[in-house]
């Protein structure tokens, strides 16, 4: 954890590889198991140019990013996020990189004592952003 | 066309969730979290919790059987099939725990139409058996008339 936090305070950038197993596994634990998530068919059938990543699996990685940060799943208080752009995964061992970065925005006293931290949060594929105006919000001690 | 009647009301689910500590496990290997509050039982309680945390988005994934149920009702008349997830906000009031039993009621916000393509804000309240609110998420969902 950045032993001072202060506003325009940096996260260290992270990047996280999603692959079509990734895809499976998440619908399995999050029960969805719409088949734009799997099935180039479908995906190709509804317009899409492939398989896509669940939003809700981006929006989950840009909650491991603000939470490696802080070093505590529970400190994340809030989170907030515009499914801007699909991530496209292709069915290879690659598969897409998500590339995180984010930087302290505000910051208040939290009710119970500590801070919190609001966080803007921005997550690009290939050079394009997936979640607009996506915000987090972290307890800090 | 939605029944824009629908606006206002609420659907409870019929009976709480219970977050079993095995889910936490898998869903955090899911999303890559790999901190020991999420896995690891002692590690969890010397930092003050009674079980495994859950990642944040877990708030929002146990929610969507319900949120389904009603958006598949027929008298809503909601275009499942050609729906997008525009936005999602999470807010928890404090984290969710293994253990914890959940009760989930969705309210169906708002609901407007723009040239053609419907915009619906659901928001779910997450509370604790004595009623004490643990979470509360919103997401907006938009269809495209079908031609």
């Amino acid at each position: 954890m950045t032993p001072v936090v202060e506003v325009g305070t940096e996260l260290p950038p992270t990047s996280v590889r999603v692959t079509r197993a990734d895809l499976v596994r998440y619908a399995g634990a999050s029960g969805d198991f719409n088949p734009i998530h799997w099935s180039d068919r479908v995906a190709s059938e509804v317009g899409l140019p492939g398989v896509i990543a669940h939003g809700m699996l981006t929006m989950a990685l840009a909650g491991r990013f603000v939470s490696g940060w802080a070093g505590d799943p529970s400190a994340v208080r809030g989170l907030s996020v515009r499914f801007t752009r699909p991530v496209v995964v292709p069915d290879d061992d690659e598969g897409a990189l998500v590339e995180f970065s984010g930087n302290v925005t505000a910051l208040a006293d939290a009710p119970g004592g500590g801070r919190v931290a609001t966080i803007a949060i921005k997550a690009l594929f290939e050079g394009r952003t997936v979640l607009g105006k996506a915000v987090a919000e972290v307890l800090l001690p | 066309m939605p029944d824009a009647s629908f606006v206002g009301r609420a659907f409870p689910g019929a009976e709480p969730y219970r977050v079993g500590r095995e889910k936490v496990r898998e869903f955090a290997r899911a999303v890559g979290e790999t901190s020991p509050l999420c896995h690891d039982v002692a590690a969890a309680q010397a930092a003050g919790h009674p079980d495994v945390v859950a990642p944040p988005t877990f708030a929002a994934s146990f929610t969507m059987p319900l949120i389904e149920q009603v958006l598949r009702d027929p008298d809503f008349g909601w275009d499942y099939a050609h729906m997008v997830h525009g936005d999602q906000t999470i807010t928890l009031h404090r984290p969710i725990h293994a253990g914890d039993e959940l009760a989930v009621t969705v309210h169906v916000e708002d609901l407007t139409t723009r040239a053609g393509s419907h915009r619906l804000t659901l928001r779910c309240e997450i509370a604790d058996p004595a009623g004490e609110p643990v979470a509360t998420t919103k997401l907006l969902l938009v269809t495209a008339e079908a031609a």
